[in-house]
């Protein structure tokens, strides 16, 4: 077996045993980045030098005996995730030669166990997009089918982890843009509930509904990760003070005793894939036969959740976008002398289409006499949203669903349909509006080999029930062993 | 409502964007179909529902009024795309 296709915890056995060196360990990753990136385009940014010399140092604490789960273990990180000295352009021209002057907290925490960070990993721009196509840069392209999109917006992020170019990953969800990216590419991708992870150093999106989760080749590795990342931070005000619970501990035994609520509305849902309606349906089963108890559910206003999305958060992003002028960091536009065309040129060179419409229709719905009629609304809508989950809850301990409507699209299917795009989202954006947990784990394959996920949500701070349902049926169904072939 | 082709070139001026005129009126029909969307919320009935900001709601995160560690002044001025003396420096607004 080829060292990059190891998991976490199985690594740091070896590494703990003295088997391999976070050295040698570190350039298998590395070739495997230069054997495969070519095509799979998942990295922006490898830090060669730096994860070599981050290994070395690795190997100095794993030889006087300090090691922790992560010493020495390569992981790399969705490139709006701010590293001291590394480039951090948020898939965007307009941070194209941005250079962050500190670490966000994740990173420090990461540093802080002396993983291994391999470099930066592509995004649609602003995380805005759900297919990794709205890079500024490059497109990703999916290792199970390299005709297909990785997903978005952490489609770099979920690539790399399937393809074997880092033993994890770290990305950002807004509207479910670790777990779609993650059910498209056959990978665990957890969003834990807000507050959960420090935001500070995360390039902002929309500020009340971005959350940093991990990306991982299995259950175990993501809760790892998270444990990892967890805890409060004064330097994010939204950060919530309570302890992290050590959430790979409860990783054993069956679900009985759980009960898991399938929500009506996610089932009737039109464009639901056939393929993944009967791999949904086999997963039940598999609950079932673990000891669940599966009951239907019902969350009346999941019908609007997209629009309420869709007006939240291009408000929120039009209103984190202004600081882009072109004035403390970031490109700017010199071709004209006045100040107010500096400002136009460099935001409209600077951004891409995606972003600037999403800045309009954010500007457009909190302008002077829209305010009601959109994001006033919106808000309204999404404590109607959030009730229905706290009903649910009250008969069920979590939520299973499909992560995403359909398996990977094609690359350019969406591009020209911004809606289109919006729809594929529909399971995945309450979570955030209400705040909640949510993982996607692998369940399954389509008539055309393309991976499907299956999405599990639970009450705030429920990221230990989640996990460990999620670990239960990842032992019972077996899907995570299969690899995409990268050769064909 | 329907938004016009000079709303949405009156919005993008009050956000500091120059649409590129080729693409706008592409632009302005994908933006008036996700408005048209979205008007489906005003079929719900939110009378006497509070909106929500945050779903989850702390009350004011409060330090105490002491300094902390800050960036040092080069590092902060490292990614400026112009700086003097050590301040930004932007284009000439008065004569």
């Amino acid at each position: 077996m080829e060292l990059s296709a190891l998991s976490i915890h199985r690594a740091h056995e070896l590494l703990k045993n003295k088997d391999i060196s976070a050295v040698e360990l570190t350039r298998a990753v590395l070739s495997r980045i230069a054997a495969v990136d070519d095509g799979i385009r998942a990295y922006l940014t490898v830090d060669a030098d730096g994860a070599l010399s981050a290994a070395g140092h690795a190997d100095e604490l794993i030889r006087q005996g300090r090691i922790t789960p992560l010493t020495g273990i390569p992981v790399a990180l969705k490139d709006l995730i701010c590293t001291r000295g590394i480039g951090t352009t948020c898939g965007s021209r307009i941070l194209e030669n941005f250079v962050p002057p500190y670490d966000a907290h994740v990173v420090q925490r990461l540093r802080a166990e002396n993983a291994v960070i391999m470099g930066k990993l592509n995004m649609d721009e602003f995380a805005m997009g759900s297919s990794t196509e709205h890079s500024a840069f490059i497109k990703t392209r999916n290792p199970w089918d390299q005709t297909r999109v990785p997903g978005g917006s952490s489609g770099g992020s979920a690539a790399a982890v399937a393809a074997d170019m880092c033993l994890g990953s770290l990305g950002s969800d807004t509207g479910g843009s670790i777990r779609q990216p993650a059910s498209h590419c056959g990978v665990v991708g957890m969003k834990p509930t807000y507050g959960r992870v420090s935001r500070f150093g995360l390039v902002a999106f929309a500020s009340s509904l971005d959350q940093i989760g991990p990306f991982a080749k299995n259950v175990k590795d993501c809760a790892l990760l998270l444990l990892a990342i967890s805890g409060h931070d004064p330097a994010d005000s939204t950060s919530v003070p309570r302890g992290v619970p050590d959430y790979s501990a409860g990783l054993s035994g069956d679900l009985s005793g759980l009960t898991v609520g399938l929500p009506r509305e996610y089932f009737d849902t039109p464009g639901l894939s056939p393929d993944v309606a009967a791999a949904i349906e086999n997963a039940v089963d598999t609950f079932t036969s673990l000891g669940a108890a599966c009951v239907e559910v019902t969350l009346p206003h999941t019908d609007y959740a997209v629009a309420a999305y869709y007006v939240i958060a291009p408000c929120e992003a039009s209103s984190n976008l202004a600081r882009y002028d072109g004035v403390k960091y970031g490109f700017r536009d010199n071709s004209e002398s006045d100040l107010m065309q500096m400002y136009n040129n460099t935001r409209s060179i600077g951004f891409g289409a995606e972003v600037q419409r999403r800045i309009i229709i954010g500007t457009y719905a909190l302008s002077a006499g829209y305010y009601d009629a959109y994001y006033k609304k919106a808000s309204q809508v999404r404590t109607l949203i959030i009730d229905d989950f706290n009903t649910a809850f009250e008969t069920c301990d979590l939520l299973l669903s499909p992560t995403a409507p359909t398996p990977a699209f094609k690359i350019g299917e969406t591009v020209d349909d911004p809606l289109a795009m919006y729809l594929s989202d529909v399971f995945t954006l309450s979570a955030n509006l209400a705040g909640i947990p949510g993982i996607s784990v692998p369940c399954g394959f389509s008539t055309e080999g393309l991976p499907i996920g299956l999405q599990l949500m639970g009450p705030h701070f429920s990221e230990e029930i989640l996990l460990k349902a999620a670990y239960c049926f990842e032992q019972a169904a077996g899907v995570c062993n299969r690899k995409p072939n990268l050769n064909k | 409502m329907k938004i016009t082709r000079e709303e949405v070139l009156h919005v993008a001026r009050l956000a500091r964007l120059k649409l590129d005129v080729a693409g706008v009126d592409a632009f302005c029909g994908q933006i008036a179909d996700i408005l048209a969307y979205v008007d489906k919320l005003s079929q719900v009935d939110t009378t006497g529902v509070e909106p929500t900001s945050h779903a989850i709601s702390l009350t004011n995160a409060l330090r105490g009024d002491e300094p902390g560690r800050h960036l040092d002044r080069d590092l902060a001025l490292a990614n400026a795309p112009d700086h003097e003396n050590g301040t930004f420096l932007v284009p000439r607004i008065i004569d």
